[in-house]
C-alpha cells in the first residue's frame, strides 16, 4: 500500500513535468521567432570546461554598451573591457598614461594636440584601428548631424557636451577641428585651451567604436560593442549578465589572462555577498560597509576600497535669508557633526569632508582648516549674526540615495538633531526627484542636500560645476558667485600647466571655505570584495577598470 | 477558499461553557435570528477566537505604544547599532541603533490604521457605486461595471504600483492605491446582492407603495447586503496590511524613518547575514496579523453565509 | 458556447481600452517634468529639451493617446529609456524568465496543494489535516517577500544547499534557444546545467508558489469532504482503508475544477508577486524588469510592463473562463 501511493506520487510528478515540457514547448515558437527579429545574438561556442572564467557580480545592469550616450556607470564598467581611449588613467589615480596613443604632443598655447597611434592594431571585427576610426567617432559626438550620431534614436552625448563645453556649432565648444596627419597621427585644434584636455581623452567615456561595427549595427551599436580592448563583446541578457570572451589579437601580448569574464547583475547586497561567499562568483562590487568586517575576517575573502571620487553636502542657498548672512552658514557648518555621519552612514568607510574635491584629486587643499564640530563656536556666529534666539530653516532632503549619500533620510535627521542643540529648527521638505531637481535650480530652497560625482577626475568638473557664479541655474544650486573665485576657476580652466592649475585651485578652495556656501559633508570610499584566488585586481576611483591583468589561481 | 471548521464546530457545540452568557447576551440584541445565529457560531469557533486575540494584542500594542517602551521609534543611538535582543532591547536594534520593538509597536499602529482606513475607503465607495449600479441597472450600471472590469484587470498589487507610480510614494498615497484596488471587489459584491433582492417580492411591494428609492435602499437594501460585505471587509483588512507592506517593501509605500513593518524589512536587507533579527520581527509581525483578519474573516463567512451552513 | 465565447471577447474590447487609457496616463500625470526626472541631477537644458522633443511631450494629449494606441497595435511597446532598446525585444527573454518561474511555482502550488488537501479530507481530524491546515492557515497570510528573505538566509546563507540569486550558475552560462533554460538545457541536452536550473527555480517557486498551493489545498479539502459523502465514496470505504488509491484517483478528478479557478484567480497573485520574488533572488523576469524602471524612473517600460502583464492576466482568465464553462456546461452566464 504505502509502496503503491509513492508509486503513484512519482507517476503524478512525471505527468506534470511532461505537461511542462508540452506546454513549454508551444511557447517556444514564439519566443524563438521574435529573437530572430532583435537579431545579433552571439554565438559562442560556450564550452567552457577547464577555461578562465572570471565572475563580476554588481548591483545594476548597464544601461548601454555605447558608452559616449551614456553617463551610466554601470555601462563604463563593462565597456573599459571592450573599448579603449587615445589614453588611459593610471592603474589606481587619474594621472594620464598611454591608451592607444602611445605619445602626444602639446603646443605651448595649448591649442594644438597632436596624438601618435599605436600602429597595427585592429578592432574585434578585423579592421583596422587608425586616425580616421579616430575622427570619425568625435564627429559622432560633436556634430548631431552625422550619420552615425542616431539623434533620431534618441542618442545623446551629454558627457562629450559636459566635457568639451558643448557641441559642433556652439560657441564654447572647444575642439575647432580634427585632423588626420596620416594613419597613425592625427591633430586637434582647439578653439582656447582646456586644461583637463588630456584627461578627457582618458575618460571611458571618449573610446573609439569600430566605424566598421557603427555602419553594420546603426542605433544598435549600443547593445553591439566593437572596439579594441582587451575582451570581445559575447552576449547580453539583459538584468541578467553580460559575457565578454579574450580578444586574441589583444595588442598587450600576454593580455588578457582570463578566458572570459560575466558581469552578473545581483542588485541586493546581502544577495551578492553570499553568491561570493558560495563561490558563485569571484569579484563583488558595492559591499555593504557593516560587511566590511565579516569580509576581512573570512578566509578566501579579500577586501578592497576604492579611492573616494564623490562628494555628500548640505547646500546653502547663499541668496536665501538667513543664509545670505555668511556667520549663519559658517555657524551650521561648526553645528554638523560630520564624523558621525560618517561613521552612520559608511561604517567608517568615509571621510568626513572640509573641501568639495576628494583629497586624491590634483590640486585638493590640505592647508584648509575646515569646520570642527564646535557647538560653542556655531553658537556665538549665530549671535554676531543676531540670531541669539534660534530661527527656523528648511532642509531639503533628496528622495533617492546615491553612493556619495546612501540614505539621506537619515543624514537629514542627524543634521536636524545637530542643528537643534545651536537653536535652528530645521524642518525637513521632502519632494519627488525630479521637482527636487527643478525646484532647487530655480532656489525655492534654503537648505538642500546633494552631492557630486567626479568622472575625468579633474578639479574643475567639481568646483567650477558646483561653485562657479556662471553656473548659477544650471548646475551651481548655491547661488554662490564670488567673482575672485570665478576669476581663479576660469583661469584653472584654460591653463595648461598642471602645476599652476593646481596652486589656482588650491586658492579658490581657500576662499570657498572662508565663504562656506556648502557643508561638505563626506567622501565616501566604496568598499568591494573579491575571493583570494584573483590576482591583479586593483578597483580604480572611476569605478571603470580594466581586467586584463586580472588573473585566476588555481 | 475557505477552510470548513464545521466537524469541529460540531464537537464544540457539545460542550461549550459560554453559552448560557452568550444567550443572555443575544436577548438583548433586538435582531433578526440570522445574526443571532451568526453570532453563536462564531463565539464557538476557536479558530475565529484565536484571529480576534491576535488582532486585539496587535491593537492594544499600538494604542499603547508610547507607554510600552521607554524609546522613541527614532532614537538613534549609533553606538548601539545592530545588538543583538537583550533585556535592553527586547528584539535588537537595527542599523542606526533604533529599538526594534519599539518601532514594531508604532508599527501596528501605522499597519492597523492603513487597514482601516483603506478597507473603509473602499468600502464606502464600493458600496456607493455597487448599489447605484445594481440598483439604478442600464446604462449605469453598464459603465460602473465596465470600470470594475477594467480595474479588476490588472493584478492588485501591480495596479498599486501604477497608482503609486503616478502619485508619488508614500505611505498616504499607499493607502489610497490599495482603497482603490479593493473598491472593484466591495462594488461587485454589493452589486450582486442588489440585483439579486432587487427582484425580491419585499422590494417589489415597497416600490409599489412608493417608497423613495433612498429610503428602500437604506432600509431594506443595505442592511440585507451587510453580511458579505462584513465578511469581504475582514478579509480586505488582511490584504490591506499585506499590500501596504509589500509596497513599503518595494519602496513604494511609506519611506523612512516611518516603522512601517515592509519598509522596516527593505531597509534591514542589507543585515540579513550581520543582524537577522532585525528581518524577523517585522515579517512575522505582518503574518500574524494577516491570519488574524484571516481566521476572523473565515470564521465570520462561515458564521453569516447561508450557504456554508449547515 | 460559441455565444459565450464571442460575448465573452467583445466584453474584452471596454477593458482593454481602459487599461491603455490607465497605462497611458502613467507618464502624464507623474509630478514634474518626465525629462528631467530621466537625466538626473547633471541634466544640463538643452538635453532636457532635446528629450522632450524626442518623447513627444509636446503635442497635446489626445494626439499623443492616439499615437500610442497605433504603436501599440503595430506590437510596438515603445522604447526604454535607460537603455534606448525596444521593449518588445526586450521584454520577450523576461516573459519567459517569468513564465518559467510561474510555471515552477504553480506546478509546486498544485502537487503540494492538491495532495495535502486530498489527503487532509481523508484523514479528517487526524494530526496531519490539522497541521495541514494550520500551514494553509499561515500560508495564505504569509508576505512572500518575507518568506523569500529567510528562505535565502536559512537554505542560501545559512546551509548554503541552494543559490540565492539568478537562474543559472553564471560561470557556466546556458546558450538560450527559447530562453526557457529548463527546456534549453534539455535541447543541448545538458543534464548538468538543467540540475543547476532547477536547483535555481527551487527557492523562488517555494515563495511565489506558497499562497496558491496554501489556497489550493484549503479548496481542494473542503471540495473533498463533499465529495466524501458521495455514495461511491461510501461504498469505497466501507470495503476498508486500503482503497485509498482508488479514492485518490476518483478525487483527483474531483479537485480539477476548484484547481482550476484557483489558477485563474492566482495568475494575478502570481504576476504580481513575482515583481517582489524576483527583485528578491534577482530573477531577470518582467516583475523585476518594472521594479528596475520604477527605480529608473523609465516610464516607458513601467507602462508597458504594467501593461503586458495586465494583458496575460486577462488573457489567461479568458482561457480558464473558455475552460470552465468546457469542462462544467451546467455553468450558465
Amino acid at each position: 500500500m504505502k509502496f503503491r501511493f509513492w508509486a503513484l506520487m512519482v507517476l503524478l510528478l512525471a505527468f506534470m513535468l511532461l505537461f511542462a515540457a508540452c506546454s513549454g514547448g508551444e511557447d517556444t515558437g514564439a519566443t524563438d521567432e521574435s529573437d530572430g527579429d532583435s537579431g545579433g545574438e552571439a554565438e559562442t561556442e560556450s564550452g567552457s570546461d577547464g577555461e578562465d572564467v572570471l565572475v563580476f557580480a554588481r548591483g545594476g545592469d548597464s544601461e548601454s554598451l555605447d558608452p559616449g550616450s551614456t553617463t551610466d556607470g554601470e555601462s563604463s564598467r563593462v565597456t573599459k573591457q571592450v573599448l579603449e581611449s587615445l589614453l588611459d588613467f593610471d592603474k589606481e589615480s587619474f594621472d594620464v598614461v598611454p591608451g592607444l596613443a602611445h605619445d602626444w604632443d602639446v603646443s605651448d598655447d595649448g591649442l594644438n594636440y597632436t596624438f601618435y597611434l599605436e600602429e597595427g592594431v585592429t578592432f574585434h571585427d578585423g579592421t583596422d584601428f587608425n586616425a580616421e576610426a579616430v575622427k570619425t567617432n568625435f564627429e559622432r559626438w560633436s556634430d548631431p548631424e552625422h550619420e552615425y550620431a542616431f539623434t533620431d534614436e534618441g542618442y545623446v552625448y551629454s558627457m562629450y557636451g559636459t566635457m568639451f563645453g558643448g557641441y559642433k556649432g556652439d560657441e564654447s565648444h572647444v575642439i575647432e577641428e580634427i585632423n588626420v596627419v596620416n594613419d597613425h597621427e592625427i591633430e586637434f585644434i582647439l578653439k582656447q585651451p582646456l586644461g583637463y584636455f588630456l584627461q578627457n581623452m582618458a575618460m571611458t567615456y571618449f573610446p573609439i567604436t569600430s566605424p566598421a561595427a557603427l555602419e553594420e549595427y546603426g542605433p544598435e551599436i549600443n547593445e553591439n560593442p566593437v572596439g579594441t580592448g582587451p575582451f570581445k563583446f559575447e552576449s547580453w541578457s539583459k538584468d541578467d549578465s553580460i559575457v565578454l570572451s579574450k580578444f586574441e589579437d589583444y595588442r598587450i601580448d600576454d593580455q588578457p589572462k582570463v578566458d572570459s569574464v560575466v558581469f552578473e547583475v545581483i542588485p541586493d547586497n546581502a544577495a551578492r555577498l553570499i553568491a561570493l561567499q558560495s563561490g558563485e562568483v569571484d569579484i563583488m562590487d558595492g559591499l555593504n560597509p557593516d560587511d566590511a568586517a565579516t569580509v576581512d575576517a573570512e578566509q578566501g575573502l579579500d577586501l578592497f576600497t576604492r579611492d573616494e571620487n564623490n562628494v555628500g553636502y548640505v547646500g546653502l542657498n547663499t541668496q536665501k535669508e538667513p543664509l545670505d548672512q555668511v556667520e549663519v552658514r559658517r555657524a551650521i557648518n561648526h553645528a554638523i557633526d560630520r564624523q558621525a555621519i560618517a561613521d552612520a552612514m559608511y561604517a567608517g568607510y568615509a571621510n568626513s569632508a572640509k573641501n568639495p574635491l576628494p583629497p586624491s584629486y590634483m590640486g585638493y587643499n590640505d592647508e584648509v582648516e575646515g569646520y570642527e564640530y564646535d557647538l560653542e563656536r556655531a553658537q556665538e556666529l549665530l549671535a554676531e549674526a543676531g540670531y541669539e534666539d534660534g530661527l527656523e530653516i528648511e532642509l531639503w532632503t533628496m528622495p533617492v540615495a546615491r553612493p556619495y549619500m546612501p540614505d539621506p533620510e537619515t543624514v537629514a535627521e542627524i543634521i536636524q538633531n545637530n542643528l537643534a542643540e545651536v537653536g535652528i529648527e530645521v524642518s525637513i521638505v521632502r519632494e519627488e526627484w525630479a521637482p527636487y531637481l527643478e525646484k532647487t535650480l530655480e532656489g525655492e530652497q534654503q537648505m538642500f542636500m546633494l552631492g557630486w560625482s567626479g568622472t575625468n577626475g579633474d578639479p574643475d568638473y567639481f568646483l567650477s560645476s558646483l561653485l562657479h557664479g556662471d553656473n548659477v541655474g544650471s548646475s551651481n544650486r548655491t547661488f554662490y558667485e564670488n567673482d575672485e573665485v570665478d576669476e581663479l576657476l576660469d583661469q584653472a580652466k584654460v591653463s595648461i600647466d598642471q602645476d599652476k592649475r593646481a596652486e589656482l585651485y588650491q586658492e579658490a578652495q581657500a576662499l570657498i571655505s572662508e565663504d562656506s556656501p556648502m557643508v561638505t559633508l563626506v567622501h565616501s570610499t566604496p568598499v568591494l570584495a573579491a575571493a583570494s584566488y584573483v590576482n591583479n585586481y586593483v578597483p580604480h576611483p572611476s569605478t571603470s577598470e580594466s581586467l586584463a591583468e586580472v588573473e585566476l589561481e588555481n | 477558499m475557505s477552510i470548513e471548521e464545521k466537524d469541529k464546530q460540531t464537537e464544540e457545540n457539545v460542550t461549550n461553557p459560554a453559552k448560557a452568557d452568550q444567550q443572555a447576551e443575544m436577548e438583548e440584541i433586538p435582531e433578526t435570528s440570522p445574526w443571532k445565529d451568526a453570532f453563536r457560531q462564531l463565539r464557538k469557533n476557536r479558530f475565529a477566537l484565536a484571529g480576534l486575540i491576535i488582532i486585539v494584542i496587535f491593537l492594544l500594542i499600538g494604542l499603547f505604544s508610547p507607554w510600552l517602551t521607554s524609546y522613541g521609534y527614532d532614537d538613534q543611538v549609533l553606538a548601539n547599532r545592530l545588538q543583538p535582543p537583550s533585556a535592553e532591547h527586547w528584539l535588537g536594534t537595527d542599523d542606526v541603533g533604533r529599538d526594534i520593538f519599539t518601532r514594531i509597536a508604532y508599527g501596528a499602529r501605522i499597519s492597523l490604521q492603513v487597514g482601516f482606513f483603506a478597507v473603509v475607503g473602499a468600502l464606502v465607495f464600493g458600496t456607493i457605486l455597487g448599489i447605484v449600479a445594481g440598483y439604478f441597472g442600464r446604462w449605469v450600471d453598464m459603465l460602473i461595471s465596465r470600470i470594475f472590469d477594467i480595474l479588476l484587470a490588472f493584478p492588485s498589487i501591480l495596479l498599486a504600483i501604477a497608482i503609486v507610480a503616478i502619485i508619488g510614494a508614500s505611505l498616504q498615497n499607499a493607502l489610497i492605491a490599495i482603497a482603490i484596488i479593493n473598491i472593484p471587489i466591495f462594488g461587485r459584491l454589493v452589486r450582486s446582492k442588489v440585483i439579486s433582492l432587487r427582484e425580491e417580492e419585499y422590494i417589489m411591494a415597497a416600490k409599489a407603495q412608493g417608497m423613495k428609492n433612498g429610503r428602500i435602499i437604506l432600509h431594506h437594501i443595505l442592511p440585507n447586503s451587510l453580511a458579505p460585505i462584513i465578511v469581504q471587509a475582514t478579509l480586505g483588512f488582511g490584504t490591506a496590511i499585506l499590500d501596504a507592506a509589500a509596497l513599503g517593501f518595494l519602496g513604494l509605500g511609506a519611506q523612512p524613518p516611518t516603522p512601517e513593518w515592509g519598509e522596516m524589512l527593505a531597509s534591514s536587507r542589507d543585515f540579513i547575514q550581520l543582524a537577522p533579527w532585525t528581518l524577523i520581527a517585522p515579517g512575522l509581525c505582518i503574518m500574524l496579523v494577516v491570519l488574524g483578519f484571516n481566521l476572523i474573516g473565515d470564521g465570520l463567512r462561515d458564521a453569516l453565509d447561508p450557504k456554508m451552513k449547515h | 458556447m460559441f455565444a459565450y465565447t464571442m460575448r465573452r471577447l467583445l466584453m474584452l474590447i471596454p477593458v482593454l481600452v481602459g487599461m491603455t487609457l490607465i497605462t497611458f496616463s502613467i507618464v502624464h500625470l507623474i509630478p514634474g517634468n518626465p525629462a528631467q526626472v530621466i537625466l538626473g541631477e547633471t541634466a544640463t537644458e538643452s538635453a532636457i529639451q532635446d528629450l522632450e522633443e524626442s518623447m513627444g511631450l509636446n503635442e497635446p494629449y489626445p494626439i499623443q493617446y492616439g499615437v500610442y494606441v497605433t504603436d501599440l497595435l503595430q506590437g510596438d511597446l515603445g522604447t526604454s529609456l535607460r537603455s534606448k532598446a525596444e521593449i518588445s525585444t526586450e521584454i520577450l527573454p523576461r516573459l519567459a524568465a517569468t513564465f518559467e518561474l510561474t510555471f515552477f511555482a504553480m506546478l509546486f502550488a498544485v502537487f503540494i496543494g492538491v495532495n495535502a488537501g486530498i489527503i487532509s479530507a481523508w484523514k479528517q481530524n487526524s494530526w496531519f489535516d490539522f497541521l495541514a491546515m494550520f500551514f494553509a492557515l499561515v500560508g495564505v497570510s504569509m508576505p512572500i517577500f518575507w518568506l523569500a528573505l529567510m528562505e535565502q538566509w536559512a537554505f542560501a546563507q545559512e546551509l548554503g544547499w541552494l543559490p540565492a540569486y539568478g537562474r543559472e550558475n553564471s560561470r557556466d552560462p546556458i546558450e538560450p534557444i527559447t530562453y526557457f533554460y529548463v527546456l534549453d538545457s534539455f535541447f543541448h541536452m545538458d543534464f548538468s546545467r538543467m540540475i543547476q536550473v532547477l536547483k535555481h527555480l527551487i527557492l523562488p517557486s517555494i515563495a511565489l508558489g506558497t499562497i496558491p498551493m496554501a489556497i489550493i489545498a484549503r479548496m481542494t479539502r473542503s471540495s473533498m469532504l463533499e465529495v466524501m459523502n458521495s455514495d461511491y465514496i461510501r461504498t469505497v470505504r466501507a470495503k476498508g482503508s486500503g482503497q485509498f488509491l482508488v479514492i485518490y484517483k476518483h478525487a483527483l478528478k474531483n479537485a480539477i475544477i476548484p484547481v482550476l479557478t484557483v489558477i485563474g484567480l492566482q495568475t494575478g497573485v502570481l504576476l504580481g508577486g513575482a515583481i517582489l520574488t524576483e527583485t528578491i533572488f534577482s530573477w531577470p523576469g518582467i516583475g523585476r524588469y518594472v521594479y528596475e524602471a520604477i527605480n529608473y524612473r523609465d516610464y516607458p517600460v513601467i507602462q508597458s510592463g504594467i501593461l503586458v502583464i495586465a494583458f496575460l492576466f486577462v488573457m489567461i482568465n479568458l482561457i480558464v473562463d473558455l475552460l470552465y464553462s468546457y469542462i462544467d456546461p451546467r455553468i450558465k452566464y
